[in-house]
């Protein structure tokens, strides 16, 4: 379980107005594997994650003070323009969210604003990166038809290919499959362990199953605070706090 | 069980109170439609739609409004034309590049809701007032700048509605992908609100061309075609109002086939505009 370190997150704090909903928090995720944010609802575990890619600038009155180190780069502080940092990360939300535009231009969009337009261009790629999501196959033949025509499930997959599509090296997922059924969920988990070859996954759930199934590395967060970090073997078998071992035997929600 | 039956009396209430009110609206537009009709349809005739009043024509001898019909159609096409460059950037730079800023945006949007307010015929006064100042006569241009002004708060403030809708997990994600603000703007949010975008231009376009006050200091009234921005131009409101303030009985009739047109257009645009809409709407991300 070593490997080098892809996301260094140093002394976060984050408040949302007189709410303090980071503290001090500081962790280090491992390259190419997937590591699972732990613990229970409003435990500022979406929040830790929208704040690698600053999403949280998007909500007003938030002040975050520290770093968050993506390769050479302060994500938090950096002067370089946001944008070009959010495309090194693919972002699964909660529930998919496809943009309002046919199957093809969902995939194809990231592409088309990092300037790469030409259909001939496009149409190879967008077939690859569908692939990698394991929809080619349902939507091949209906590439015009809307993204909104598609199933939950699709959608998420949909939303996969679309963030792989500007090939990143980050993939953040936010409960990527609290909304899908089973077998959809399935699809999602398997798929993670299959690119984490090739990808940084950060996913956040609170789903103790999903977490032992998929996770290399565990962040067990609560309040606000990082409670305990490690490979997910010693995290689960060998756990050191008495909170974390009072939450893997779920003894609080 | 009493408690039930007087939840099921409250619920029995308020169900014939909005069964009333729909049916009251319902029962004025049917008569305001009826009364136009039974009364502008006789009066309606092809020589109305395509000629030019002649002499006379305001003491009931021949001619028709074609001028007022294209001078309505330019007036209002180009003031929802000219609103619609202001009015779309405008409120997706309130939601998007200003989605922060809360309070800001609050006062921008009673500000607009106050102007949404402010009756017509001061935006004609304001307008008459301006003209004077840069010593232009009343003109086609004059109209088409005035009612513009009176329908960019209606536009932005409905298309703002619209806007609002559109879930922040959208927003996340264009952004995600690297968007900037304005590719979040115009390739995301737009398309999500393309329908209710046409509808708030139409709405603006119905305002545009069914006022009168804004356009009788400013466009004035003329009988000839209008063929340049500089001249007066006739408008159908006018038209209607010219019409039935004549004591003669067959240019009062004129009147009604008038806003038989009027109405006519409206419906057209109507439709035309919901057929675009939902051509569009099934790109939509439904919540």
């Amino acid at each position: 379980m070593s490997g080098n370190s892809k996301i260094i997150i140093k002394d976060v704090n984050l408040h949302f107005g007189k709410q303090h909903v980071l503290k001090n928090v500081t962790a280090t995720i491992p390259e190419k594997q997937i590591t699972v944010i732990l613990g229970p609802s409003g435990c500022g575990k979406t929040t830790l994650l929208k704040t690698m890619n600053r999403l949280t600038d998007l909500y007003p009155n938030v002040k975050i003070k520290g770093s968050i180190y993506i390769g050479d780069d302060d994500v938090l502080n950096t002067k370089k323009d946001i944008t070009e940092i959010r495309r090194h990360m693919g972002l699964l939300s909660q529930r998919p969210y496809p943009l309002p535009m046919n199957i093809f231009n969902n995939v194809a969009y990231g592409l088309r604003i990092s300037g790469r337009k030409s259909k001939k261009y496009l149409k190879p790629r967008v077939q690859h990166y569908l692939q990698m999501a394991n929809l080619w196959e349902e939507v091949k033949d209906r590439l015009t038809d809307p993204a909104s025509s598609l199933s939950i499930g699709q959608q998420q997959r949909l939303c996969l290919a679309r963030g792989l599509s500007v090939d990143p090296d980050i993939i953040l997922a936010d409960e990527p499959t609290s909304a899908l059924d089973p077998l959809s969920s399935e699809v999602i988990e398997n798929k993670f362990i299959e690119l984490k070859s090739q990808y940084t996954i950060v996913m956040v759930t609170h789903s103790l199953q999903q977490a032992r199934r998929i996770a290399d590395y565990v962040i067990f967060m609560y309040l606000g605070e990082i409670i305990e970090q490690g490979p997910a073997d010693e995290f689960f078998n060998n756990t050191k706090q008495e909170l974390t071992k009072k939450y893997i035997k779920g003894l609080f929600n | 069980m009493k408690k039930s039956k007087l939840r099921n009396a409250e619920e029995l209430f308020f169900r014939g109170v909005m069964i009333l009110s729909s049916s009251v609206i319902g029962f004025v537009l049917v008569l305001i439609l009826w009364s136009i009709v039974k009364r502008g349809f006789p009066a309606l005739s092809w020589e109305m739609i395509t000629q030019t009043p002649k002499g006379g024509f305001y003491f009931g001898k021949e001619g028709g409004i074609a001028n007022a019909i294209v001078g309505s159609l330019y007036v209002a096409s180009g003031a929802t034309l000219l609103a619609m460059i202001i009015g779309i950037p405008v409120s997706l730079y309130m939601n998007v590049n200003l989605h922060k800023r809360k309070k800001l945006v609050t006062a921008i949007r009673f500000l607009l809701d106050v102007m949404w307010g402010i009756p017509s015929i001061v935006y004609g006064a304001f307008g008459f007032t301006i003209m004077i100042f840069f010593g232009m006569h009343s003109s086609l241009l004059a109209g088409i700048l005035t009612i513009t002004l009176f329908i960019l708060p209606i536009m932005i403030r409905s298309i703002d509605e619209v806007l609002l809708s559109v879930p922040k997990g959208l927003m996340e994600a264009s952004y995600s992908l690297g968007s900037t603000e304005s590719e979040t703007s115009y390739k995301v949010f737009l398309k999500q609100c393309i329908s209710g975008v046409t509808t708030a231009v139409l709405l603006s376009f119905g305002r545009a061309i069914g006022d009168a006050a804004s356009v009788l200091f400013t466009t004035g009234y003329t009988d000839h075609m209008p063929t340049s921005l500089m001249q007066p131009t006739a408008t159908l409101p006018l038209a209607i109002f010219f019409q039935m303030s004549s004591p003669i009985a067959e240019v009062k009739e004129r009147a009604y086939a008038s806003a038989l047109i009027l109405t006519f257009i409206i419906l057209l645009i109507s439709i035309i505009a919901r057929i675009i809409s939902i051509r569009y709407q099934k790109h939509k991300i439904k919540i």
